[in-house]
């Protein structure tokens, strides 16, 4: 009895002892090697390339503020997080680390000091990253001017604060290697692989999360909800995915932001196309294509799969709605002919800028609402070949009820949906 | 109707030459400043227009040749007939209004003349009412009643003269008619162009014999007016439109904290846009000049700029409201008005009834963005504007360039909108401070967003507001405490002395249409930390939506019609009480409503006029408002152009519903929170119901009109969303939220979607959800 | 260069492609007639046709005009549409300050030229986009239906 006690303690020394190494041992720092044969101007180039399809800037940077300053807060279920400052500022940015310092950050998401650093860094898709691409990032960053500011502390609830706890989370989910192509595929697929899973790190927004915050890859880009906003399924589905967009379609939203009959990119997704996907070169943004179609379909909300016959189709023109609607004269569409119709166009056209066209949208066949809500109450922007296109935000005109017609009246013209956007809803998207 | 003939309109069709001739061709001047002093117009002496700043020799050598009996009227030998009109328009129609004054007495048709706005020069066109050259308060006819028709006697009286004198005729046999002379006995017939020579050395009649009004050929009549056709064919020019050669094009942003400065200004960027020209610092803002518009927007927006905030960095308008109605409770009032035993009735009411209403800033948006056109060269500097004061903004723009007065040149313009906004010469001293730094003309244009933005507003009110009734309901007592900043303190050089009254925070509050047998308005100066000035309807659109929103209140509370309340305190008023009763008949008050709708009604004097507005509106369950019906009765006196005293009702009415529903500038962080018209938002065509207008047939003098809409409308629509659901709105805008129907979605569908079919599904299933 | 089609003249700018169409006009070709309101399309006082549908000038990148035609103001009178639309303005003196006017006649043409005869609805479904700060709304709703039986 005695004996067993005794192994038993010894047990829970051990698992204690290993346990408390797990968590709180130093990380270890490898070290790397140079970042081979670019250097200098090409190197640079090179990773300010890899920065924008990797899209540091969207989260390093608050709109109209200087670019990679940091600061943006990420407002989680239980506190928030600030992206830091990644301008070579030697007090408040990156402007002290070492190169391997860098490649672990990015690859085992540790901080300078040692830290261990929270997934709202995409680190699990940036360990996918070869180590010539990050370092041609850090060259790229340290080539910018310092920006000397102090992004603000986090403000985690308990036990989130815990940064050791982030351990047994990269023990679950960080993938241990770097990516390898993949033989069975042609070249263009792999790098389209590269691109989407490494560093456009697309499957942080379109993949749902388990439990513990975590992509769950059994349902791969079957679409989720991020920020307020839904990041629609972009699995090779046909009916809730994209498996029947046309390869032009896939790749004028990914390079403009908008495509024929598919509508624009808003929110966030507008902010990815503008800091980084628009940069890309055209051989990028194919590569990207080939390998989206080929992942498996994932079936998400039939609701809100696009409608080809909306009311918006019988429409006459892009100057006046169709008949019937127009002598019910609701609410919403009252709102519409003041507000919206001037670029929207009531056949989904789009007046002014191909963008506005509404025709085919998923966000305005959505019933929920989510995304149409949240671009009429905070509107839109974005840089195009075109010039900028913007839509500006109705929140503070309008009251709740307002939003909330003109939202379902937009649903119900536009996607054929019967909407049910309620002033509640509203109120809530108003944040 | 008969064929419109219309004047031709200065602006497009008067050229340089032209211009400098007029300006410097040696006139007799019959102005507003010859009927306070005389001296000029006694004298028969000819004040040379040229220390009007007309800088350049004119290069024609030519100086006018003909007929120029004063400061409004020039007829040259080919007949060509120049009215000089003193008040801007900015769509008011005033150029018309005061075209016809003239018109009537000089006998020619508003087809044969050309309409041209009086260059600045306070000795001549000083409007007597506002005691300079000012457009504003709805006092234009009222200025210009007397002495306008007095130019044109006067120099009819002289045309005539001269062919009577040419004939050997006697003048008293002649008469005149569409710009020609007839002697009667003989028929003989001159033109005015045949007989300026000799009418120009006629000494200009003192008190020239005015018509009988029974002989008004123009005046009381609905003409067209005279500077539409350029309005609808693009030939009009506004401000905006000034094209100078050589001229450039610029746009500006301030600080975004007022009494904020540039602390510095990184504008490598901005200087790399393509088509960008200049970037140029001044105290609190700065300016990109570049070869058009979108060159220096785009150059602005590159801009790099460190502001230093000043003091006003934390303003919000949270802490104005909280500052005010700490002021209103605690803070000294300025006496407006005591009469009667105010606190033995208030003691002995039978029934007391008080409230507190509060009233937003508000920004005027013109349609018209913000603009000037500025030319700044060693010795002269040339400005291209629309404003309300010309020769305020000469005086400003004189000081900024460094320049003596005389030598600045400033061409007034159709002003696309003023609202009180063009009261204000701001913009054209910031103007000229940029313009000043370059060598070449410059044209500065606001962007919307600028133009909201560093606005000058109307004040925020707190206002707390008390009657005691007798036993008959009536009030036996009044007292009206209005608490916020002083808009003559800002507005007048010199401000407002401390424990001063502003009139204007009052009118409206100290001059009600009712009799009270005790009455007590008075005022606690509270000057906010962002500038303010004047706005469409100026101090009676503040107080009269007190007074009237609290009329109804005590109409309420003594169980009466709040027609047949009003009616009760207006037996010393007849024109009141007639434009009410006018009102209401004409609205059929008391007639049935769908259920959700009501009637309001509101009763002001203000400005010389009397006028009476009925709005209906429907009430939604989900609280929205629907205007159905508005119904306004005016007495305005004698209605000059009685169209267009319909149309500003119309206008004036609508400006005042799209403040009541949606306008009201708020501030955080010291930064003014609206933008532009998706967040300072404005009635549109479908939400506007049918509008009548009655204008009173008068015989009085003429009363001002252009404020008077927008003073009935915020009342009027508050009344009727009282009648509509009961429930009363003290603050503006209305918090229309307020109006949504709680509770079970039955309540709400057993209202029914007022005034309507409940075919409006969307609003039956919003109003059930909305929670 | 652009090359341009206003008005029935050709114009040959020299401009950024992102340019908006109102500026152009304003600034570059010297028709001063279209104006400027808000720059965000929420006013409708730039409002021009491109082969004769109404379009929002101050958001329009002049490189997407094209080879379509520009009609403004100055020249919207020499269309039937036009004409009636400025004779019916006068007739019922719609007109008060007159800035927005030049962007309501453009979209009132528009709406006479494709529906001779406008409902109520129909003619808030084409001028709600048109703001008008001196509130001349219901003489534009006259006007436009005299314009339509004229």
């Amino acid at each position: 009895m005695k004996r067993w006690g005794l192994w038993f303690l010894g047990l829970v020394a051990v698992i204690v002892v290993a346990a408390a190494a797990f968590f709180f041992l130093p990380h270890r720092l490898d070290a790397v090697a140079s970042p081979g044969p670019a250097a200098g101007p090409d190197l640079i180039a090179r990773g300010e390339y890899v920065a924008q399809a990797a899209d540091c800037a969207a989260c390093h940077s608050v709109p109209g503020g200087k670019p990679f300053a940091g600061g943006l807060p990420f407002t989680l279920g239980f506190g928030t997080i600030y992206a830091p400052n990644i301008t070579p500022d030697k007090e408040t940015g990156i402007g002290t680390w070492s190169d391997a310092e860098f490649v672990r950050a990015m690859r085992h998401g540790v901080g300078k000091a040692g830290e261990d650093l929270y997934p709202a860094f995409p680190y699990a898709a940036y360990a996918l990253m070869s180590d010539e691409d990050i370092l041609a990032v850090k060259a790229y960053l340290s080539s910018l001017t310092p920006v000397r500011a102090q992004a603000p502390a986090n403000d985690l609830k308990f036990p989130f604060n815990q940064r050791y706890l982030m351990r047994a989370w990269k023990l679950l989910f960080l993938p241990g290697e770097r990516m390898t192509p993949d033989p069975s595929h042609p070249p263009e697929w792999n790098r389209g692989a590269y691109l989407v899973e490494a560093l456009g790190h697309c499957g942080e927004c379109h993949t749902p999360r388990n439990a513990l915050f975590a992509l769950d890859q059994e349902r791969k880009f079957a679409g989720a909800e991020a920020a307020g906003w839904k990041a629609y399924n972009i699995s090779s589905d046909k009916q809730t995915g994209i498996g029947d967009w046309t390869d032009r379609q896939l790749t004028d939203y990914l390079s403009k932001g908008h495509a024929e009959g598919r509508g624009s990119a808003s929110g966030s997704m507008a902010e990815v196309v503008d800091h980084s996907l628009r940069h890309l070169t055209p051989e990028d943004i194919r590569a990207m294509v080939a390998y989206l179609r080929t992942v498996p379909p994932q079936t998400s909300d039939l609701a809100a799969a696009i409608n080809p016959n909306p009311p918006a189709a019988k429409a006459p023109s892009p100057y006046a709605p169709p008949p019937d609607e127009n002598t019910r004269e609701t609410v919403g569409l009252k709102l519409f002919q003041g507000a919206c119709a001037s670029c929207h166009g009531w056949n989904g056209e789009g007046l002014q800028h191909s963008h506005a066209g509404l025709a085919g949208s998923q966000s305005v066949n959505d019933p929920k609402g989510t995304n149409a809500l949240n671009v009429i109450l905070h509107g839109a922007r974005m840089d195009t070949p075109d010039g900028e296109v913007f839509m500006p935000g109705f929140a503070a005109g309008y009251t709740d009820v307002e939003i909330a017609a003109v939202t379902n009246y937009v649903l119900g013209h536009f996607g054929g949906k019967q909407a049910a956007v309620s002033p509640a809803d509203v109120a809530a998207a108003r944040r | 109707m008969d064929k419109p003939t219309y004047a031709r309109v200065d602006g497009a069709t008067l050229s340089p030459s032209t211009r400098r001739r007029f300006l410097q061709g040696g006139a007799l001047l019959i102005a507003f400043a010859a009927m306070g002093r005389r001296k000029a117009w006694a004298a028969g002496e000819e004040p040379s227009l040229r220390m009007l700043g007309a800088g350049d020799a004119d290069k024609d050598g030519a100086a006018f040749q003909g007929f120029a009996p004063g400061g409004f009227i020039r007829i040259g030998r080919d007949n060509s007939i120049t009215l000089i009109v003193p008040s801007v328009e900015m769509g008011q129609g005033i150029y018309t209004g005061e075209a016809m004054l003239i018109a009537e007495e000089l006998e020619v048709g508003l087809d044969q003349v050309q309409v041209v706005p009086a260059p600045p020069n306070e000795e001549l066109y000083q409007q007597p009412l506002l005691k300079s050259q000012s457009t504003g308060g709805s006092t234009s006819i009222r200025g210009a009643w007397v002495p306008l028709r007095q130019a044109g006697a006067a120099a009819r009286q002289m045309l005539i003269g001269a062919a009577a004198a040419q004939w050997g005729v006697d003048p008293a046999e002649c008469a005149a008619q569409r710009a020609i002379i007839t002697h009667r006995p003989t028929g003989r017939t001159a033109t005015y162009g045949e007989v300026v020579d000799g009418a120009s050395r006629l000494p200009v009649p003192k008190d020239p014999p005015l018509k009988d009004p029974r002989d008004f050929k123009l005046i009381g009549r609905s003409v067209r007016r005279v500077e539409t056709p350029s309005k609808v064919n693009g030939t009009a020019v506004f401000g905006i439109d000034v094209q100078v050669p050589g001229m450039k094009v610029a746009t500006v942003t301030a600080c975004p904290v007022f009494g904020g400065k540039v602390a510095s200004v990184d504008d490598r960027a901005a200087r790399a846009v393509p088509g960008v020209r200049d970037v140029v610092r001044i105290d609190n803002a700065v300016a990109v000049v570049g070869d058009h518009f979108w060159a220096a927007r785009k150059g602005l927006e590159a801009l790099d700029i460190t502001w230093d905030y000043g003091p006003n960095a934390g303003t919000s308008s949270n802490g104005i409201w909280a500052d005010l109605k700490a002021r209103s409770e605690t803070g000294q009032p300025v006496q407006a008005r005591r009469d009667g035993d105010v606190d033995g009735a208030m003691k002995a009411a039978s029934k007391r009834v008080e409230a507190v209403y509060q009233l937003p800033f508000l920004a005027h948006a013109t349609m018209e963005p913000i603009n000037t056109t500025v030319h700044v060269r060693p010795d002269a500097c040339e400005i291209w504007v629309g404003t309300q004061v010309p020769t305020a903004a000469q005086g400003l723009a004189a000081k900024e360039a460094g320049l003596p007065v005389e030598k600045v040149i400033l061409h007034n313009h159709l002003l696309g909108g003023g609202f009180g906004r063009r009261l204000e010469a701001d913009s054209i001293g910031q103007a000229v401070a940029i313009a000043k730094q370059v060598d070449y003309p410059v044209k500065i244009i606001w962007t919307r967003e600028e133009d909201i933005r560093r606005d000058i507003f109307r004040p925020a009110y707190y206002d707390r507001i008390a009657a005691g009734l007798g036993p008959d309901g009536l009030p036996t007592v009044w007292t009206d405490r209005v608490t916020g900043g002083s808009v003559m303190g800002h507005y007048f050089p010199g401000g407002l002395e401390q424990g001063k009254l502003d009139d204007d925070a009052v009118e409206g509050a100290k001059e009600t249409p009712y009799r009270f047998p005790a009455v007590q308005v008075d005022w606690v100066r509270a000057d906010p930390p962002v500038p303010i000035t004047w706005w469409r309807g100026v101090g009676p659109t503040h107080n009269v939506f007190v007074v009237e929103s609290f009329m109804d209140e005590l109409a309420h509370a003594a169980g009466k019609d709040p027609v047949d309340y009003r009616r009760a305190l207006l037996q010393h008023n007849p024109r009141s009480l007639a434009v009410l009763n006018l009102a209401v008949e004409k609205a059929g008050w008391g007639n049935p409503l769908p259920g959700g709708s009501g009637r309001g009604v509101s009763l002001h004097d203000s400005f010389g006029s009397h006028v009476a507005v009925v709005i209906e509106a429907a009430v939604d369950p989900a609280g929205l408002i629907g205007l159905k019906r508005i119904v306004a009765a005016i007495d305005c006196g004698l209605a000059i152009n009685p169209d267009s005293v319909k149309a500003q009702l119309e206008g004036g009415i609508l400006f005042g519903l799209s403040a009541a529903l949606y306008s009201g500038i708020t501030f955080a962080g010291g930064r003014v929170e609206q933008s532009n018209f998706h967040d300072y938002r404005n009635l549109r065509i479908n939400e506007t119901p049918p509008i009548e207008v009655h204008v009173v047939q008068s015989a009085e003098g003429p009363g001002g009109v252009g404020e008077t809409g927008t003073v009935s409308a915020a009342p009027a629509l508050g009344n009727a969303i009282f009648a509509a659901t009961g429930k009363r709105l003290r603050s503006l805008p209305f918090r229309r939220e307020e109006l949504r129907s709680q509770g079970s979605g039955r309540d709400v569908l057993s209202k029914g979607p007022a005034g309507r079919e409940p075919a409006d599904n969307d609003l039956t299933r919003l109003a059930r959800t909305g929670e | 260069m652009i090359t341009l089609n206003v008005n029935g003249e050709t114009h040959r700018v020299d401009v950024p492609p992102d340019m908006p169409l109102l500026w152009v006009l304003r600034d570059v070709v010297g028709l001063n007639g279209t104006k400027f309101g808000c720059g965000i399309a929420q006013c409708g006082a730039c409002t021009v046709h491109l082969d004769g549908k109404p379009v929002r000038s101050c958001i329009l990148p002049v490189a997407s005009v094209g080879a379509r035609a520009v009609t403004t103001v100055e020249a919207v009178g020499q269309s039937p549409s036009g004409k009636k639309i400025q004779e019916a303005w006068l007739a019922l003196e719609v007109v008060q300050c007159g800035y927005c006017q030049s962007g309501q006649v453009m979209s009132a043409a528009a709406l006479l030229a494709r529906n001779p005869n406008p409902s109520d609805a129909d003619i808030d479904a084409a001028m709600a986009g048109n703001i008008c700060r001196c509130g001349t709304y219901s003489r534009i709703r006259a006007a436009i239906k005299q314009a339509s039986q004229a």
